[in-house]
């Protein structure tokens, strides 16, 4: 498979670990990114928020330049990203008039014939390789898929899975031999980027997926998306997880997929997280004790 | 030369608004052939007629154009102004200057220069014209009624007391539909099996009505008076002659945990079962599907258990029946064949359409419909009319209505109103508060439609006597949380969100047309819209007959219908039929094709596309005897006027009257000139 | 295969369409079109016939020879039609048809053949719509004329 990879600004800042993670499993997987070359803002925080020409102008010209360099897809493996190519992609398809001004703006041909895909996506395409080269067993490992919201909606624009009861994520866990949990806040909002707006929200709602998650039995959140990741990982302390009460560590889907192709946690940027994802390690281990991949 | 006579109408503002009226008839004075062209206000009006009338009389017409409406709304009305000031009828014929024109074209020149264009186009028709006599067919007095639901029922009864035979054909097991499902009904509260199982008895015994029931119609054929129909009787496996009703037969069948479809899967019945207890007929029916000896025989060709032939004292049983055919002749068809419940399952039986998949798809235990809650308030019910949980058999302390399911949810592909939900939601809540005292229903809703008699009161008296809340607003997801499900909705009055711990949730779904419908209508030719409701010949006058002459609708079939409008529409159909009835011959229209014997070869290639086999084979004889040739020859009664054969034949030796290849090149030549 | 060779400067242009359609569905269509005041291009012209198998193909072939500039054929849905199977022998015509005006060297695109039933008002505004564009950018349809007119020319005995 061979993409044009947009890291946006999280994959080389706060999502680092994010980015490491993927570019370690593409090699053994196959998977092609070339990033692209002189990639800008796609305006996810505020412009499409405030301006609708400037939030769509934004990510149609990453479009414009992936056409010009040569990719059929592009790949934006956060999900603020994807939202912002896929949408200005469908916007511009649906209205000619914006299509003209765009365009216009843009000043460089452009012909909207670029795709746009997100991780969860790239990864469900290459469930055949993850399980041809799952080493470890990670058997023991049960975790919970959080999809948020960005990922699934609006279903026009997506359209990957069902946005009310999807199975993407899933498919991709059990490739790699852990147990996705059956738990009901798998498409609710995080909070998103009200991370400093409104704290306390985000604090309240990532503290009920994490409470759901656990009582369904999860022993990690496997998530696609660098503000959930963010929200919920970096927010935990302040849900009032920390004294006493077991963490629940965050993982990122490609760092799942690394562990069963047998990569290291170092490699991973496991060690990057704010809850310790020690636990998962230990199981990962526990796995490999007890014997063979299934 | 001809003397033809042109009236353009204003139809008020409709026309005149837009085209220049007196324009067009001056224009149309000097077409060649025009004897007098005038203009009025309103054509179709008595004084009109009168005009025309007159005119035909004065000026000696021989051809009348009257450019207004469309044709399909008063041709009829000017071939008889026509008819009866001398001029043969079919020497008549209408330019469509309003829908076609006047209607969808906003520039004055555009619009009257397309009207006096499509008038001169009718007068160069008219020219070809040949006056014609109506057909005389006689009328088969009986009629079909399909469905045996009440609409079905009201329609059966009504035509059986007016002196007609009526076939009633019933796909079920036994008659009575949805309603005999219902507990209560609204705004009576009537208890629904109390009203309706006399007629059901009233069907069964009328000496007029011949009842079908597990029988379905197989082929339709022919046309208005003169219908051949083939009904499928299934195999019941059991003899409907010898049985009794004992139902011994029932109490030894060893298979007792089948959903029952009667109670909507809340209940079980076993494999020769009568639907329900006050089934008519009684008589039982055997689930081959799931029947122990058909199974067995599937796999080894042997017959296992047997015991109902045992049990049966009457001789009854019979694992050997075949489906058979009988075959009946009738004039009219009623399609009265009502609806089925939208599930919100991921699965759906028609593209376009989606499930709720916030709301589980279906998998969420003690989420039911509305079909099933009347199950659950039945007396006769799997719960001997006790409101309780199907997961745990406990009584819920809270229930949360939920309406419009699917219904004006553009998302879901379903953009219309079911008409009845409003309605039977707060009759639910009602009977919940009469039985469960202490338990408090919620109803999230968008609006109210209760615009029926006594229906504002009925759903005042829900929120104001039984202590209902009513919340107006969508609820965007539910989900189990242990013992209760979880209600997020949002109340928009007060503009808060809101959480119930339910105990229970009932979802009104939307009303849908039956599984297949479509296969029934192009049996019968009658249209049908995308959500394959059966289209009516017209919205406003026309509601209960269809585009096919001699086929009528009532009830849910048509449109999303609560149980008064549906007995009132089967009621107006059986009227329609009783009128068509009334005489002993039927008029039809002569715009039928014709052979020239003289030119036609014997090719016989419109005997091959004719779709309805109105080409007969026809010996030319010398005076001698001596056989000629071997011609096509159109069957009047049988041959419905599509012109297939015109187009296919090679030698132009057949014409349609009404529509020939000189009038439909005069119509050309006409629009080019 | 062009056939417009006397291009006009055709600002003016406005095409003549004529439609042929079956009394049961685009009729009704069309009407209920104008019952719900679609507003649509006025080139159209209506012919009505019962069923869309009545069409001759030389129906067509008259209305281009006389100076239609685009034609419309439209029935009813398949499986839907009225007489159960005239437009399925409409559209088996139609099909070697459009061959023929190829041969013959008719512009395909002036041909427009659809299914709009009793209940689509809508659809059939947007053939209405959508044809007259076409046929608009395609230009006038004079072959026939140019071609009629030298052979009148010629019978009358003055060859150009």
């Amino acid at each position: 498979m061979k993409l044009g990879y947009y890291p946006g600004c999280s994959m080389h800042g706060t999502a680092r670990e994010f980015d490491e993670s993927l570019q370690a499993i593409a090699k053994p997987l196959g998977l092609e990114l070339t990033e692209l070359d002189d990639w800008s803002c796609c305006g996810a925080t505020s412009a499409h928020a405030t301006n609708r020409l400037l939030g769509v102008a934004l990510p149609a010209r990453n479009l414009a330049l992936a056409e010009q360099q040569g990719f059929k897809d592009v790949f934006a493996p956060c999900a603020a990203c994807y939202s912002r190519l896929a949408t200005a992609r469908h916007e511009m398809q649906e209205d000619a008039k914006l299509d003209a001004k765009v365009k216009e703006i843009l000043k460089r041909p452009f012909s909207n014939s670029v795709g746009v895909m997100n991780i969860v996506e790239v990864l469900r395409g290459l469930i055949p390789q993850i399980k041809e080269q799952a080493v470890q067993p990670l058997s023991e490992l049960k975790v919970a898929c959080y999809y948020g919201c960005l990922l699934l909606r609006p279903a026009e624009i997506t359209g990957f899975d069902d946005a009310e009861d999807p199975s993407s994520m899933e498919d991709v866990t059990r490739a790699t031999g852990a147990t996705p949990v059956e738990w009901r806040m798998r498409t609710e909002c995080c909070g998103g980027s009200f991370s400093l707006s409104r704290t306390g929200s985000v604090v309240r709602l990532g503290r009920a997926v994490i409470n759901d998650a656990r009582a369904a039995g999860a022993n990690a959140i496997v998530v696609a998306c660098p503000m959930c990741h963010s929200n919920l990982d970096f927010r935990q302390q302040a849900m009032g997880q920390r004294e006493g009460a077991t963490e629940m560590p965050i993982l990122y889907l490609p760092q799942l997929v690394g562990l069963a192709l047998g990569l290291s946690p170092q490699t991973l940027g496991l060690k990057r997280h704010f809850v310790s994802t020690q636990p998962v390690l230990e199981l990962v281990a526990a796995g490999a004790a007890k014997g063979e991949v299934k | 030369m001809p003397r033809i006579g042109v009236f353009i109408c204003h139809c008020g503002e409709n026309i005149a608004r837009t085209v220049d009226v007196k324009r067009v008839a001056e224009a149309l004075a000097e077409h060649p052939g025009v004897a007098y062209s005038t203009d009025y206000k309103y054509m179709c009006s008595d004084p009109g007629q009168t005009l025309v009338k007159q005119a035909i009389v004065e000026h000696k017409l021989d051809g009348v154009v009257v450019a207004a409406c469309s044709p399909r709304m008063h041709e009829k009305t000017f071939r008889r102004a026509a008819s009866s000031a001398g001029l043969n009828p079919y020497l008549c014929e209408m330019a469509n200057i309003r829908e076609h024109c006047s209607w969808i074209h906003e520039d004055r020149e555009e619009a009257t220069q397309k009207a006096i264009e499509l008038t001169r186009m009718m007068v160069e028709k008219v020219k070809y014209n040949a006056p014609m006599q109506a057909i005389r067919i006689p009328v088969e007095k009986r009629a079909l009624v399909i469905g045996g639901g009440i609409a079905g029922i009201q329609a059966a009864l009504d035509l059986a007391d007016g002196g007609a035979e009526v076939v009633l054909v019933e796909k079920e097991p036994s008659i009575g539909g949805h309603m005999s499902q219902l507990s209560e009904t609204f705004p009576t509260l009537d208890c629904s099996q109390c009203i309706l199982t006399p007629r059901m008895v009233e069907v069964y015994q009328h000496p007029r009505i011949k009842l079908l029931t597990f029988s379905e119609v197989e082929n339709v054929e022919g046309y208005i008076g003169n219908f051949t129909v083939q009904i499928r009787r299934k195999a019941r496996s059991v003899d409907e002659d010898l049985c009794n009703g004992c139902g011994d037969c029932i109490a030894s069948c060893p298979v007792k945990k089948i959903p029952s479809e009667f109670e909507c899967g809340l209940g079980k019945r076993t494999a020769i079962y009568v639907p329900f207890p006050q089934a008519v007929p009684n008589t039982p029916t055997l689930d081959r599907e799931n029947c122990t000896l058909f199974k067995s025989r599937a796999k080894t060709g042997k017959d296992a258990c047997m015991r109902c032939q045992k049990a049966c004292q009457r001789g009854a049983i019979n694992y050997n029946q075949q489906d058979r055919i009988e075959e009946f002749k009738v004039g009219a068809i009623v399609v009265a064949t009502g609806f089925q419940l939208y599930k919100i399952t991921k699965e759906q039986p028609r593209p376009g359409i989606s499930g709720y998949g916030e709301y589980g798809y279906g998998t969420v235990p003690d989420v039911i419909d509305g079909l099933q809650f009347e199950r659950l308030a039945s007396a006769s019910g799997p719960t001997a009319g006790k409101i309780l949980r199907p997961s745990d058999g406990k009584e819920p302390k809270k229930i949360v209505f939920l309406q419009c399911i699917g219904s004006r949810d553009c998302a879901k592909g379903i953009e219309y109103c079911s008409k009845i939900c409003c309605m039977y939601t707060a009759k639910h809540a009602m009977l919940y508060r009469h039985k469960v005292h202490g338990g408090q229903a919620y109803v999230f809703y968008m609006d109210i439609r209760a615009n029926g008699k006594g229906y504002d009161e009925f759903v005042r008296r829900a929120i104001e006597e039984d202590g209902a809340k009513y919340l107006r607003g969508r609820v965007s997801k539910l989900y189990r949380d242990g013992e209760v499900i979880k209600v997020h909705g949002f109340d928009t009055l007060s503009s808060e969100p809101v959480v119930i711990d339910a105990d229970m949730v009932v979802l009104a779904t939307a009303m849908r047309a039956q599984p297949n419908i479509e296969a029934l209508a192009q049996k019968l030719s009658v249209s049908y819209d995308k959500h394959a409701f059966l289209n009516e010949a017209h919205p406003k006058l026309r509601p209960v007959e269809t585009n096919t002459a001699g086929v009528f609708l009532a009830g849910a079939v048509q449109a999303p219908r609560d149980i008064p409008d549906s007995v009132a529409m089967a009621s107006a159909a059986a009227a329609k039929v009783l009128d068509l009835f009334s005489a002993d011959e039927l008029e039809r229209e002569p715009t039928i094709a014709k052979v020239d014997a003289t030119i036609c070869t014997g090719c016989f290639h419109c005997e091959r596309v004719c779709p309805y086999g109105a080409v007969e084979h026809k010996e030319i004889r010398d005076r001698k005897g001596n056989l000629i040739k071997v011609i096509a020859d159109v069957n009047p009664g049988v041959c419905q006027g599509c012109g297939t054969c015109v187009a296919t034949c090679p030698s132009k030796s057949v014409e349609l009257q009404g529509f020939t290849d000189s009038q439909v090149f005069a119509e050309i030549n006409a629009l080019m000139g | 295969m062009s056939d417009n060779g006397n291009k006009q400067h055709d600002n003016s242009f406005e095409p003549r369409i004529t439609a042929f359609v079956c009394t049961w569905c685009t009729y009704t269509g069309a009407d209920l079109a104008g019952t719900s005041r679609l507003q649509m291009e006025s080139n159209v012209r209506i012919i009505r016939l019962p069923c869309t198998g009545r069409i001759d193909p030389l129906f067509i072939i008259k209305a281009f020879e006389r100076g239609a500039d685009g034609v419309i054929v439209s029935g009813c849905h398949p499986a839907d039609c009225h007489y159960t199977a005239g437009n399925y022998h409409a559209r088996r015509r139609f099909t070697v048809f459009r061959e023929l005006m190829d041969f013959i060297g008719i512009d395909a695109r002036r041909l427009t053949f659809s299914w709009v039933s009793a209940s689509e008002g809508t659809k059939w505004k947007e053939i209405v719509d959508e044809t007259t564009d076409r046929v608009r950018a395609l230009g006038p349809f004079t072959a026939y004329h140019n071609l009629a007119g030298g052979a009148e020319e010629a019978m009358a005995g003055g060859v150009q």
